[in-house]
């Protein structure tokens, strides 16, 4: 089980460009039709530099570029079968444009026990900043482990 | 564009129905998402890990809901986006997402609105239980 010595944890930190086939996959992939997601001009006429991306992208380019995306959990020891995704938010300080480099660092926020230990919920906070260095955006994620209970 | 300045609490302006949810769509988004936990596509994986079947990533449906926002509010207003996972999103679900006005306040001389939000499947169960905060 996951303990309090892995708060304070940070993970290799994830360098990932915003390429537009693979975010054209993701829009086609959700059927999202928004033209400000589209076309360079309607992304202007919105107010925008360049092309942004959809409110939850940022939590893909974390995972697409990473060597494994998984090595949080098994950094924890935590089997894959038992996670799954309990909150998750977006704090958004600058636009996020097709073509940027992001980096993303994460850490543990948080090791919190429910149900008698049945349940360990554990906080990930990341910051996300683009080429220019500029902070565009915070995330955190709350993932749920469902222990295996010995019996 | 919905968000306008005129808006007041107890306004709903997030209002998205999506079709329902085919295998298909979670291996496309497993590619799309970077996210290949085998919990989605593989059915043999989902039932050695206690699931009847494979179900939607909750970042699909957020996705969704993230969709259903800037359909209502553009984009370049959006400032904070949060869900809490509530239930699982079965195969075939129905997603209707709904955003109502919470509160308005200002913050550093910027005036904002809360929207509370909500993806319920074709039953009325509740999956995502989120907020968003919007410059107005």
């Amino acid at each position: 089980m996951v303990d309090q010595s892995a708060v304070g944890l940070s993970f290799t930190p994830v360098t990932a460009r915003v390429e537009p086939g693979r975010l054209r996959y993701f829009l086609n992939t959700l059927g999202e039709q928004n033209p400000v997601y589209r076309d360079a001009n309607a992304a202007r006429a919105a107010g925008f530099c360049g092309m942004p991306v959809p409110p939850t992208y940022l939590f893909c380019l974390e995972m697409m570029d990473v060597d494994d995306p998984f090595e949080m959990f098994s950094a924890l020891g935590i089997n894959l079968a038992r996670v799954l995704h309990g909150e998750q938010s977006f704090v958004y300080h600058a636009p996020v444009l097709v073509g940027d480099t992001l980096t993303f660092r994460p850490h543990v926020t948080s090791v919190t026990d429910k149900k008698g230990g049945a349940m360990t919920l554990i906080g990930i906070r990341c910051e996300v900043t683009n080429q220019d260095g500029v902070h565009v955006a915070d995330t955190e994620r709350t993932i749920v482990v469902r222990n295996e209970v010995a019996s | 564009m919905t968000a306008s300045g005129d808006i007041k609490a107890g306004d709903r302006i997030v209002h998205k129905v999506f079709p329902p949810i085919p295998r298909h769509i979670l291996a496309l988004y497993c590619g799309a998402s970077g996210d290949h936990n085998p919990i989605h596509v593989d059915i043999d994986f989902a039932k050695a890990a206690g699931f009847p079947d494979v179900f939607a990533h909750g970042m699909l449906v957020m996705a969704c809901l993230g969709q259903a926002v800037t359909d209502a509010v553009p984009p370049t207003r959006l400032r904070a986006f949060a869900t809490r996972f509530v239930a699982i999103t079965q195969l075939g679900a129905t997603l209707t997402c709904e955003g109502t006005v919470a509160k308005l306040f200002e913050h550093n001389g910027e005036r904002r609105a809360k929207l509370a939000l909500t993806t319920k499947d074709e039953r009325g169960e509740i999956k995502l239980d989120g907020s968003a905060v919007i410059a107005l």
